[in-house]
């Protein structure tokens, strides 16, 4: 009935909680998993809807699940490093505070309990908050991100902050000034970036959910080379305010969860227009949070009439063949579900990559300069003020950081403006245009997130284009401003029990919710294929 | 830029709370250091006014070679825009307010802030661009122009680089009688909205800086004349006339010496019949409308020697300061070419876009403004002086406008406000709000006078009455027994009163000494205590003495 995967080279046993009873509690319509556990093992479910449903039925402490969560956290964190900062104390002082809540019977928040790993270029004001820069080594701001003080205000209990490329500029979390994350499939490589940290947490249950900022892929990478679900929303979707700007027409805060249904949870807690960022919309959030039941058993063809464009350019030469024939499989297992595939052609495509390192660089040159050393961060003391603005700033920032504020600079300079910037401009204009054109024919167009599965560490380190060239197949919808969703789809051939691809799913403006739907239905009904990292593949963890 | 010694800047995050702030810091970071231009402004009435280019030079000379020399200027207008709250954020301002007290996470550019337009500016730009009758760019944005420097925390300011809010506009005044007089009108380039920085303060022996970034973010509106005045005078006007316009829409304080109005100055000089422009000095540093006279009157003197001289190569792409105590200007910088600001749109905000109808409905909402006023002023038979007089001042102008819409005379209006009221305002400094007499009290004053229920002269004492300690006049007149006596019965009993009281005078009249006709005169006023009409009272007492001869 449903498509045939290769079969996952990581068949560790998986004990099901067999207790789990159905819960209401999240939204007005019951939410059920208990026909999914009727299903094959291979389906993910939610953490963030168990850990409420566990919470309730006082099934386990709060301080309990965070115990383990934490207690996994310190087994794996040598080998993995993804925190630059994990708040053991504070973690498990919030979550007995919540087990006093539930003792006096008080209202949960709909994130009770829930803990988030959040990536460091998003500000908490209780933990430092660096963006992986030597520049910000130690500085804690004064609040919290939008996005965390809702997290926080549904009962969300954050857990640290994850590592990442210096200011988002880099797809390895090799460009953190501190530390370089493993992926937790095979140690020896890279977990994608720049939110390597936030991905490698998520698959390696370090936490349930976390948070990671996507400029031109730096969700959905790394979310495909540690095989967990990524979701980029539309430009505009979920607040910037807090997000230390890269580039700021392109920056959106994104989410990582094991499951479809935890990452639009999450994205759910996180929407919404905010006073603060100018540029986040004011358009109604469909309940994204409650779609997550069962699919429908009876209906053998869930997805049918959805119609589904396989862009052309992302399975040219220079992808490898162990993405492309996942990437076909997933296409195939789409049309089992009912969806009619089509061949949608982008020839825009490859202009993307030139024109958003152009606008990127551009922004993230003028985003950058206020780190002087003069208000905060670190300072290179001397008695001249253009020494200690050099000084400063050759000292705190990495190489790659100051790579991309030269071109920026100079792609912005007088004389130069219009063939860069002002053409890149253009570009996007045309891009945007021509996805526009294609989500006018198709409902959603699908390709792989990345060319190749995770690669060695210091593979590509030294070779700046090589790792460019690595962005082809997100940054062309950062720069239309469109939601994407990426979720492992099969595994390519690498490490000791194979490496997970990702399948990136776009929609149209301000379709998150049709594209958390579909990407629902693809996993639960996903076959034989298990995203637990070798790692932890030994231990008794919620899927 | 400045070559500033910066020791003290501190290396740690600022915390937010004004009062940690200042308790975690070194103190002397962040205490007052006054200003040394404040005092200035004072100072400059006692300089003499006169321009010194070099001691050899005689002024006589200097005039004969100016005559043949044309100075071009343009003025950079920057107006404090006088907003509740800064222009991106909710921090409120108010000047001299403790450093670092009105501050957060936004105007403080810290990692993750993003600005958030205050829609004020917008409606401030839309009153202004209209008031300098300029054409509105109903779709505009915001850029970024970015250089580094100490007092401007984001390394960028935002502001409007290639759409401005408005274009094309001009501005019309009239030059003070005292100065030569004329109408006037210049053109305006552009007006567009931007952001202000903060503000450094050094010590005094230059080795440390401190910042206080309590103005960063407060909006302002930068006006671009065109380059069309052409001596001190007019540009001076110019400034005044805007802050005027800027005043009467109650868009700022329009305060020079506070900062709130700031000119920069576009100076060059050209042979007369030359069709290119000189090359051009910029000047800043001026903190009152005569400062500016000076410090051009100043500049095209220096200009116009070295053009004398064949030195014209020395006047070279600069920006100088003025120099108050010194009465000139100094070099500042150099310019090497231009500045590169590396202008692009502000990813941050939206695009400014504006509909007709809300800047119809914004031009509907407008004030008479001072143009509108001089010319009503003016048909209404008033001399320039007292049209410029009365409309200068926004307050006096209601005050003018109140007391003749409660039926007093125009011209009777105005030489109480110009004289007496004035005089007043002047020796108590106090304005024209904060006097305690009421336009309406002043009309009646005027129609008690005229229809000689009182006298000019009592009417002169119910107003000095009036001004202090308020009141009505009707009141005044009833308490203290006002009320002109015109009665000739009355009149006559009190002429025959005193008359018979000096019977010596009388025969001394009679008998030829007519000039103590004044005498009985003063008596029967002393009598009457000051209340008789004078017209009246002598009328009658000429024919009393007269009657019997």
């Amino acid at each position: 009935m449903l498509s045939t995967l290769q079969p996952p080279r990581s068949l560790s046993h998986f004990r099901r909680r067999t207790s789990l009873k159905p819960f209401s509690s999240l939204s007005s319509q019951p939410v059920t998993h208990s026909t999914l556990t009727d299903q094959s093992q291979s389906t993910s479910q939610s953490q963030i809807l168990s850990t409420r449903d566990s919470l309730l039925s006082r099934q386990i402490s709060a301080a309990e699940l965070a115990e383990s969560f934490l207690s996994r956290l310190r087994r794996t964190e040598p080998h993995l490093r993804s925190f630059l900062h994990v708040s053991d104390s504070a973690v498990l002082a919030q979550a007995r505070d919540l087990d006093d809540k539930l003792r006096r019977n008080e209202e949960l928040g709909p994130l009770a309990g829930v803990l988030v790993a959040v990536k460091d270029n998003i500000c908490t004001a209780d933990m430092p908050s660096t963006a992986g820069s030597r520049v910000l080594e130690g500085y804690t701001p004064p609040y919290d991100a939008t996005a965390v003080r809702k997290i926080k205000e549904l009962g969300g209990i954050v857990v640290g902050k994850t590592n990442m490329d210096e200011f988002g500029m880099g797809s390895t979390t090799e460009g953190s000034a501190f530390q370089v994350t493993a992926n937790p499939w095979d140690t020896t490589r890279v977990p994608g970036g720049s939110s390597g940290g936030s991905a490698a947490a998520v698959s390696a249950r370090q936490s349930m959910v976390s948070l990671g900022s996507d400029t031109g892929g730096s969700v959905r990478q790394p979310a495909s080379f540690c095989g967990v679900v990524g979701l980029k929303p539309t430009y505009g979707r979920v607040s910037r305010f807090g997000l230390m700007a890269y580039a700021s027409s392109l920056d959106v805060i994104g989410c990582f969860g094991t499951s479809v249904a935890d990452a639009g949870i999450l994205l759910h807690a996180i929407s919404g227009h905010d006073r603060l960022d100018a540029t986040s919309s004011k358009r109604e959030i469909p309940d994204l949070a409650s779609q997550f039941g069962s699919i429908s058993l009876l209906d053998s063809k869930p997805l049918k009439g959805l119609k589904v464009g396989l862009i052309r350019e992302t399975l040219n030469d220079g992808v490898d063949i162990g993405v492309s024939s996942a990437i076909r499989t997933a296409a195939l297992h789409l049309e089992e579900l009912g969806c009619s595939i089509g061949d949608v052609s982008l020839p825009s495509f490859s202009l993307g990559l030139p024109a958003y390192y152009v606008i990127a660089s551009s922004e993230s040159s003028s985003n950058l300069s206020r780190y002087d050393g003069l208000r905060y961060g670190n300072q290179v003391a001397t008695d001249e003020l253009n020494s200690q603005y050099m000084d400063s700033r050759a000292k705190g920032f990495g190489s790659e950081v100051k790579r991309r504020i030269l071109t920026g600079t100079y792609a912005l300079s007088a004389g130069y403006y219009d063939a860069y910037y002002k053409r890149a401009q253009q570009v996007r204009t045309i891009i945007r245009k021509s996805f526009k054109e294609a989500l006018g024919e198709y409902d959603i167009l699908i390709s792989p997130a990345a060319p190749s599965a995770a690669y060695k560490i210091g593979e590509k380190k030294d070779d700046p284009l090589a790792m460019y060239v690595g962005d082809i197949m997100t940054v062309n919808v950062n720069l239309a401003g469109l939601p994407a969703l990426v979720l492992p789809c099969g595994f390519a051939e690498g490490g000791s029990a194979g490496l997970p691809v990702g399948l990136q799913m776009v929609g149209a403006a301000f379709s998150e919710e049709k594209l958390l739907r579909v990407g629902h239905i693809f996993e639960q009904t996903l076959q034989n294929c298990r995203f637990v990292p070798p790692l932890i593949a030994d231990e008794d963890i919620p899927c | 830029m400045a070559s500033t010694i910066f020791r003290s800047f501190q290396s740690h995050p600022f915390v937010l709370q004004p009062t940690t702030l200042l308790r975690r810091k070194n103190v002397l970071l962040y205490c007052t250091v006054r200003s040394a231009q404040t005092q200035a402004a004072t100072q400059e009435k006692v300089k003499p006014r006169q321009v010194r280019v070099s001691n050899v030079t005689q002024n006589k000379t200097l005039e004969n070679v100016l005559k043949d020399y044309e100075a071009v200027i343009g003025i950079e207008t920057h107006v404090q825009l006088s907003t509740v709250t800064k222009a991106f954020c909710s921090c409120p301002y108010n000047y001299a307010s403790q450093p670092n007290t009105s501050i957060c996470p936004i105007c403080m550019g810290l990692p993750g802030a993003l600005p958030i337009l205050n829609f004020k500016v917008i409606e401030s730009a839309v009153k202004v661009g209209l008031a300098l009758n300029c054409k509105l760019a109903l779709n505009s944005k915001f850029d970024r122009k970015q250089y580094f420097y100490a007092d401007l925390p984001k390394g960028y300011q935002i502001s409007q680089f290639d759409v401005p809010i408005a274009t094309g506009g001009y501005i019309d005044l009239d030059i003070p009688v005292e100065f030569g007089g004329g109408h006037r009108k210049f053109g305006i380039t552009r007006v567009h909205m931007e952001e202000d920085a903060g503000k450094l303060m050094h010590s005094d022996d230059g080795s440390r800086s401190q910042v206080d970034l309590n103005r960063a973010g407060v909006p302002l509106l930068e006006i671009v004349s065109e380059p069309d005045m052409r001596n001190g005078t007019e540009a001076a006007e110019y400034a005044a006339e805007i802050q005027r316009v800027v005043r009467y829409l109650g868009v700022s304080n329009g305060n020079m010496q506070e900062g709130s109005l700031r000119c920069d100055v576009n100076v060059s000089v050209r042979p007369i019949g030359q069709l290119h422009f000189g090359t051009k000095v910029e000047i800043k540093n001026m903190n009152s409308f005569s400062n500016v006279t000076r410090a051009i009157d100043y500049e095209i003197s220096r200009q116009v020697l070295l053009h004398s001289q064949g030195q014209e190569k020395e006047i070279v792409q600069e920006t100088r300061l003025w120099e108050e105590g010194a009465q000139k200007t100094f070099t500042m910088r150099k310019k090497e070419g231009l500045s590169d600001y590396r202008y692009f749109p502000e990813p941050d905000l939206p695009g400014v876009f504006l509909t007709k109808d809300y800047v119809d409905s914004i031009q509907d909402s407008l004030p008479e403004l001072p143009e509108m006023k001089r010319r009503r002023y003016e048909k209404m038979g008033l001399s320039m002086q007292d049209v410029l007089f009365l409309a200068n001042d926004m307050n006096v102008a209601d005050f003018f406008d109140t007391t003749i819409t409660k039926g007093a005379d125009a011209k009777l209006a105005a030489n109480w406000i110009m004289s007496d009221i004035a005089a007043y305002m002047k020796n108590e400094e106090l304005t024209i709000p904060e006097v305690k007499l009421s336009p309406q009290e002043l009309a009646e004053l005027i129609a008690y006078i005229k229809d000689g229920t009182i006298s000019g002269k009592i009417g002169k004492q119910i107003l000095f009455e009036l001004l202090a300690k308020g009141g009505t006049v009707k009141g005044l007149i009833e308490e203290k027994d006002l009320v002109q006596i015109v009665d000739p019965i009355e009149i006559e009993k009190m002429v025959e009163k005193v008359l018979s009281e000096n019977p010596k005078q009388l025969d001394q009249y009679r008998s030829g000494k007519t000039k103590l006709q004044g005498y009985f005169a003063g008596q029967i006023m002393k009598l009457s205590k000051g209340k008789a009409n004078p017209g009246i009272l002598n009328k009658i007492l000429l024919e009393k003495l007269n009657a019997q001869s």
